[in-house]
């Protein structure tokens, strides 16, 4: 293995790692704040309940979101430094920007939420959790809209001279119209996430502690709502997308169905084809036909392009050989049965979550109490689901864009660090997979030990607007 | 001024502010084991810095990051350069940040000397190799002229890199005495005043002779005088410390470690990263900058939203101004869980 190798398995496994974190984050503090919020409109002691509970799982999720945030920044540098030279001067300012105007704001009124609720008064507090939501948008939008000019690169100039490509218009790099479907479509998936969480969670203890058994049917029907909303948002989001992909990447949809041969109309989907490993022939499929025409298009006559047109038409504009060697010389096909089915596994598992969140709501309609025990694993099992959804479609997108690190400007292979050792690389591998492993057995321990705990009696919170609070009471909250 | 120049400046505040705020927290980690009696204590000094840890250490993430947008190749040469001592850092900042966060979900001895442990270490591992890093980068590294650090682990640390780091130690542990004896109300807060004159004069001592150094070594007139005034607030902190006036004690140890970095980048400047290969390959404001309307775009980012961040910190910090004693501990709840 050569350095090129472990910095891509290292870029695998560390930003997979994290995103399993983003979308509980970003869902999950709109979701506690709502709770709040909820509390202090009905005064219905339930919801304080929730929110201290989901709280606490928010929070045991945020510190290793936060954590594993600071390696994502640092690797640019330590395994790409060829790409940061060579984007810097486009990717860096969203990148800046982002730190400045998110991360301060998600990091200190988070500090302010968790430590003050003997410290401000209770509708400041519940702001303090809108804005920590609202940080965590602000963040995701920079760095997707750095994310979204890898894809397609706008708002750009290649100097020749500095060989470097250089921002001339910030405002089209922010609303690159790859940027403009991608945000809504991470943030719904984020949404969803947090609320089939919260749905599956509560239906967990909801046949299991029967005392508290209105409190959690509360988040069960919020929770699966919440996820069934948002998951439409993906569904329509995702839809747009796929155009958009046809369009500026159509290499990727080629490759998101293995379509090697340019199909003029009524290019079918298969739902899943078994086939020779290299996915080049097929032996078997269930095929919908004219669907991929339907989702490259929007219609179902449309023309999709092969991967064997596409391969001539960018050896054209791209010349043989890129510097990819990584690849054959040549061919810019990314590696057809990984793109295909992380892209039908993203896909299957948010139609699975979507149906066990109906089924959630189906099931608890109008007071019902279904005791059954099975409901609980499916409950847990729908966030899994998406976690897992999420994280194939950020393999299929990145994976859909190889051999390019920035689509048609640098190849991955020209971006990384050419000063780092395979010791180095290694040991950082190494090093960084082993925390993250220990980590994530310590995580999901605690979130079992905290799920099976369930919510804390009502304590009526100290309410500092009555400024009843001796100097010397102890503290609300502590580490 | 040019714009290059200013973000030069720029990012020389961002590291000021890492620095001085999130020493302290580096050293109430580092002390948790030499300060504290009990486990009632030991929370007492995590909870001093509990609500604003976290904050301090977005200073570390916008230096990073602007630094990646404002000057690209001082990013890819040096995270790439100083890979290993970077990597330790990250996964001290880890597990340390982790272990604020779950020490208290278990009630279990074992489970939180643990995560005690990785506070202590956590802190005392960054606290030393940020010293060396930057001893490093103001003195000058191998770098060729593709603008490449050609050195290794070991080149890092020389005589006056691992002198930096220790400047950084003492400076860090001093920092977090004068803070806890600000922010703790009892016994501790007594003893940490004790602490920090004591760790003080080690501090003045290792700065006083690492400034003079590196003085000697790149200095200009404007280092000089900004050094001056950072060997001078220490020795009114650690002062103020012995007789027991802790916020001046505490504002002494801030600004001189704000100015010992500032005369830092002082001394650097134009130079982002000297080159000790051949000074034509040192990477300076010039050749490792963006172009004019990348800055420009950031400049007025930065000039809306720093003094924003400023203000809300600052807010945080008043909000929590209290002092906490063993009677804040709130024993029950934990028992509780």
């Amino acid at each position: 293995m050569d350095v090129l190798d472990i910095a891509r398995i290292q870029f695998g496994v560390i930003t997979v790692y994290h995103f399993l974190f983003v979308p509980l984050t970003i869902g999950g503090t709109a979701l506690v704040a709502l709770l709040e919020t909820l509390w202090l409109r009905t005064g219905n002691r339930d919801y304080l309940r929730l929110t201290k509970f989901f709280a606490k799982l928010l929070l045991i999720n945020f510190a290793i979101g936060v954590v594993t945030g600071i390696v994502q920044e640092f690797q640019f540098g330590m395994n790409w430094s060829d790409y940061s030279r060579f984007v810097g001067d486009v990717f860096g300012a969203p990148l800046a920007i982002e730190g400045l105007l998110a991360f301060f704001l998600e990091s200190t009124f988070l500090g302010l939420w968790i430590f003050g609720w003997d410290k401000l008064p209770r509708g400041l507090h519940n702001a303090c959790m809108w804005i920590v939501h609202l940080g965590t948008l602000a963040s995701s939008y920079f760095i997707l809209a750095a994310n979204s000019w890898m894809q397609n690169p706008v708002g750009y100039r290649f100097n020749p001279e500095s060989g470097r490509a250089e921002l001339v218009d910030f405002a089209a790099v922010m609303f690159n119209e790859v940027q403009l479907v991608t945000f809504p479509h991470v943030i719904a998936a984020a949404y969803m996430t947090a609320g089939a969480a919260m749905a599956g969670v509560s239906a967990w203890l909801f046949v299991r502690r029967s005392a508290d058994r209105e409190l959690y049917r509360r988040t069960i029907r919020l929770g699966a709502a919440i996820a069934l909303l948002a998951g439409l948002g993906v569904a329509v989001s995702g839809d747009v997308q796929g155009k958009i992909m046809t369009d500026v990447q159509p290499m990727k949809m080629a490759a998101a169905e293995g379509l090697y041969e340019t199909a003029e109309t009524c290019a079918p989907f298969s739902v899943f084809t078994v086939g020779t490993p290299d996915g080049k022939r097929e032996k078997f499929a269930v095929t919908v036909p004219c669907l991929l025409s339907f989702l490259g298009t929007g219609s179902f006559d449309g023309k999709v392009q092969g991967i064997n047109d596409l391969r001539e038409e960018y050896r054209e504009t791209y010349g043989q050989d890129p510097g990819a060697t990584y690849y054959t010389p040549g061919d810019y096909t990314p590696v057809i049965p990984i793109t295909y089915w992380t892209f039908r596994f993203m896909i299957g598992l948010g139609l699975v979550a979507a149906a066990g969140s109906a089924l959630l709501l189906w099931l608890t309609r109008r007071g019902r109490t279904p005791s059954a025990r099975w409901l609980g694993t499916l409950g847990i099992g729908l966030p899994l689901a998406l976690l897992g959804a999420s994280s194939f479609g950020w393999i299929f997108t990145e994976m859909g864009r190889q051999p390019w690190a920035v689509f048609g400007l640098m190849t991955t292979e020209q971006a990384v660090s050419p000063g780092v050792s395979v010791a180095e690389a290694a040991t950082s591998l190494v090093v960084l997979t082993l925390v993250y492993a220990v980590l994530a057995v310590i995580e999901v321990r605690l979130l079992a030990t905290t799920i099976q705990h369930g919510a804390d009696p009502f304590v009526e919170p100290p309410d500092p607007a009555l400024g009843d609070r001796a100097d010397d009471a102890p503290l609300a909250f502590a580490y | 001024m040019e714009l290059t120049t200013v973000w030069f400046v720029a990012i020389a505040f961002f590291w000021v502010g890492y620095f001085a705020l999130e020493g302290f927290d580096f050293g109430v980690g580092m002390l948790l084991p030499v300060l504290a009696k009990d486990d009632t204590e030991r929370r007492v000094m995590i909870n001093t810095i509990g609500p604003v840890w976290d904050g301090n250490e977005v200073w570390l993430l916008v230096a990073g990051g602007a630094t990646f947008a404002a000057f690209p190749h001082w990013y890819a040469t040096l995270f790439s350069g100083f890979y290993l001592p970077l990597l330790l850092i990250l996964v001290a900042l880890i597990a340390r940040g982790v272990a604020f966060e779950y020490r208290h979900k278990r009630h279990d001895a074992q489970w939180q000397s643990r995560w005690d442990t990785a506070i202590t270490f956590g802190s005392l591992v960054p606290a030393v190799l940020w010293g060396i890093a930057f001893a490093n980068l103001v003195a000058g590294v191998p770098i060729d002229a593709d603008k490449e650090f050609t050195g290794g682990l070991l080149t890092l640390l020389n005589p006056f890199g691992l002198l930096g780091g220790l400047v950084t130690l003492s400076l860090f542990v001093t920092h977090g005495a004068t803070f806890i004896a600000l922010k703790t109300a009892g016994d501790i807060r007594v003893r940490a005043r004790d602490l920090a004159w004591r760790s003080g004069l080690v501090a003045i001592v290792l700065t006083v002779f690492f400034l003079t150094w590196l003085q000697a070594r790149t200095g200009s007139p404007a280092s000089a005088a900004v050094f001056a005034v950072a060997a001078l607030l220490l020795v009114v902190g650690v002062r103020s410390a012995y007789v027991g006036r802790e916020g001046v004690s505490f504002a002494g140890t801030f600004g001189a470690i704000a100015l010992a970095v500032t005369g830092m980048f002082v001394a650097l400047f134009p130079d982002v990263m000297p080159s000790t290969t051949d000074v034509a390959f040192s990477l300076t404001t010039t050749n490792a900058a963006a172009t004019d309307y990348s800055l420009t775009i950031m400049t007025w980012a930065a000039a809306i939203f720093t003094p924003l961040v400023l203000g809300y910190q600052a807010w945080t910090y008043w909000v929590f101004r209290q002092r906490i004693g063993t009677h804040h501990i709130p024993t029950v709840e934990l028992a509780a869980k």
